[in-house]
């Protein structure tokens, strides 16, 4: 058991997991802003994430746009998604959840066509955000090279989307838009247009899913219409991670705990998969045919454990 | 500085849950009055209130703020020119922020929000300094989260937070109706100095006969959706709550059945407490 966690720490498995981790951290962020600020649990995210993959495969494929350039575009695209699923809500009164099943069930075509009707497309031989760290890597290091260039990057990007979100949510719109999700009645009192607030806040949410795809598509060497699936419970496993982790009582305290609570999920995954328990009478193996009912498992553990201990502990 | 001609609002208007909320009610605040609003459940006091601030549309009739007509406007429109304070204490502040944050988002009210941060260090000695004029103790607490404060204090902070932003009008639906006698008798202190100073022209519902009496310069008895009495001036002074009783009975030909109307402050306190508890 310790000699395959041992295995397992040097294996490429841990480093890309890690990677993964940094990666859908982007993800996470966007839940934040939507269910912890905005108390909006926003499922068009299922959608935006193909979709940031999709335009990043195709403007490097077809149009040979520089892979740093597919990350805006990627961004921009998956603003407009969220401001849809804004608009379906706020003007349209449509519920929440269902605005945004809609708008990720109606992303599935969108994708579609901006994959060229193609449900896959592999990116593989072509240069990536990555490649600039190739020479500096590949000579110097016995584990897989293109996990350490990509966790790098990852760490970079993330990071920088931490600050912006950390310095957002302090700002005066920043401010308004807590006090949405916070207390509606009393944030329009103030003078506030509420609806205006949950559409930024959406659209700011799924433009860094679809950034994260973008990165994601990179990374994996591919984009797939069905790479969003189930994309909520990760989201929402990080930023809960994070928060059991690590207790945080400020808004960037919260923010750097969903990371570590991503790389955290990421590596629990990996493990998950790869251990054996074998202790006897009782033999544990996780079958991967089974990975997404235990992550949900683990969520729905996670949540409703909040709501009986943590209760007290939110956003700050 | 506010009139309201021949308001209507109906509820679920046309369904059998139809509910007249507000029958042809006009009324019209001077600049500077403080008016108190008495009647019993139902009475539409605080559809009126809801009405003047824009939470609901209404059927017919106009509203006028400050001359500016605001019969259509949005509420988060009309929200430059009017402080609120609610029942619960729970509403009118964001209780997972702190009390320099929500005294930031009220300082904007009517300001367009911008990108840069909120709490700056000039608003915070401003907030400090305001926070202290409330004797609450609240001018060190500028980062405690609002979900830590008391009733009273949370109640404070929101009165705070109606008049910072220096509206026109001041609307308060039973603000005190909540809290225990001590925490009430300070808001209603702090009520009274924040609206002389401020020379807010208030709309203050109670369900307080007492109350109604002690506070402003003119209270109206609504019922039924309906204005019945408007007692100002000579009329008003000396006047006591079995007058006010006396009153109701000659002009609706019926006995007040309302008791909660009829009991003395600290009597009406437990039920409205109760009553609160009930709508939760």
């Amino acid at each position: 058991m310790l000699d395959a966690l041992l295995e397992f720490l040097k294996s490429s498995l841990f480093v890309g997991a890690i990677a993964q981790g940094l990666c859908y951290a982007a993800v996470g962020v966007g839940v934040y802003i939507t269910f912890r600020n905005l108390s909006f649990p926003d499922l068009t995210i299922d959608g935006t994430l193909p979709l940031g993959a999709g335009i990043a495969a195709m403007l490097i494929l077809n149009a040979k746009w520089s892979p740093w350039l597919t990350l805006p575009v990627a961004l921009l695209g998956g603003a407009a998604a969220g401001a849809t699923t804004g608009l379906l809500t706020t003007k349209l009164k449509i519920n929440g959840l269902l605005a945004g099943i809609l708008v990720s069930v109606a992303l599935f075509s969108i994708n579609l066509h901006v994959m060229g009707g193609r449900s896959n497309l592999p990116l593989l031989g072509i240069d990536t955000i990555f490649s600039p760290l190739d020479s500096l890597i590949r000579k110097n290091s016995d584990l897989p090279a293109s996990d350490i260039e990509a966790s790098l990057v990852f760490l970079a990007i993330i990071a920088l989307i931490v600050s912006v979100v950390n310095y957002f949510l302090h700002t005066e719109v920043g401010l308004a838009l807590r006090a949405t999700g916070d207390n509606e009645q009393m944030i329009r009192a103030q003078g506030v247009d509420t609806d205006t607030l949950k559409i930024i806040g959406l659209a700011i949410s799924n433009g860094f899913v679809a950034l994260c795809g973008a990165m994601l598509a990179q990374y994996l060497g591919f984009a797939d219409t069905g790479l969003g699936v189930g994309l909520i419970v990760a989201g929402l496993a990080s930023v809960i991670i994070g928060e059991i982790l690590f207790k945080p009582n400020s808004t960037r305290a919260a923010l750097i705990a969903l990371v570590l609570g991503s790389i955290v999920y990421r590596i629990a995954i990996a493990l998950a998969l790869r251990l054996d328990f074998d202790l006897g009478a009782l033999h544990f193996k996780l079958d991967p045919l089974d990975l997404k009912l235990a992550t949900a498992v683990l969520v729905i553990i996670a949540l409703s454990s909040q709501h009986l201990n943590f209760s007290r502990m939110r956003r700050g | 500085m506010i009139s309201v001609e021949h308001l209507s609002k109906i509820f679920n208007a046309g369904s059998v849950n139809e509910v007249v909320a507000l029958r042809d009610v006009s009324l019209t605040l001077g600049d500077g009055e403080f008016v108190t609003v008495i009647g019993s459940n139902g009475a539409g006091k605080s559809s009126l209130l809801n009405c003047i601030a824009g939470v609901h549309a209404i059927e017919r009739g106009r509203i006028r703020i400050d001359g500016q007509d605001v019969t259509r406007a949005a509420e988060h429109r009309r929200a430059r020119l009017i402080g609120r304070v609610f029942q619960n204490p729970l509403e009118g502040t964001a209780a997972s922020m702190n009390v320099a944050q929500n005294l930031a988002l009220a300082y904007l009210r009517g300001k367009p929000h911008r990108l840069t941060p909120g709490v700056t260090r000039e608003r915070r000695e401003f907030f400090r300094e305001q926070l202290r004029t409330l004797g609450m103790g609240l001018e060190d607490r500028l980062d405690a989260r609002v979900r830590l404060l008391s009733g009273g204090q949370r109640q404070a902070l929101t009165l705070l937070m109606a008049t910072i932003a220096q509206p026109r009008i001041l609307l308060l639906d039973e603000h005190t109706a909540a809290l225990d006698p001590g925490a009430a008798a300070q808001i209603v202190e702090l009520t009274n100095r924040l609206v002389r100073e401020h020379h807010l022209t208030t709309l203050m519902i109670t369900h307080n006969m007492a109350q109604a009496l002690a506070l402003g310069n003119r209270t109206l008895m609504m019922d039924k959706g309906e204005i019945i009495l408007d007692i100002q001036g000579a009329a008003r002074n000396g006047l006591s709550v079995q007058d006010l009783v006396n009153k109701f009975a000659q002009v609706r030909k019926e006995v007040i059945v309302d008791d909660e109307l009829l009991l003395s402050e600290a009597l009406s306190k437990t039920t409205t407490q109760s009553r609160l508890e009930e709508k939760r």
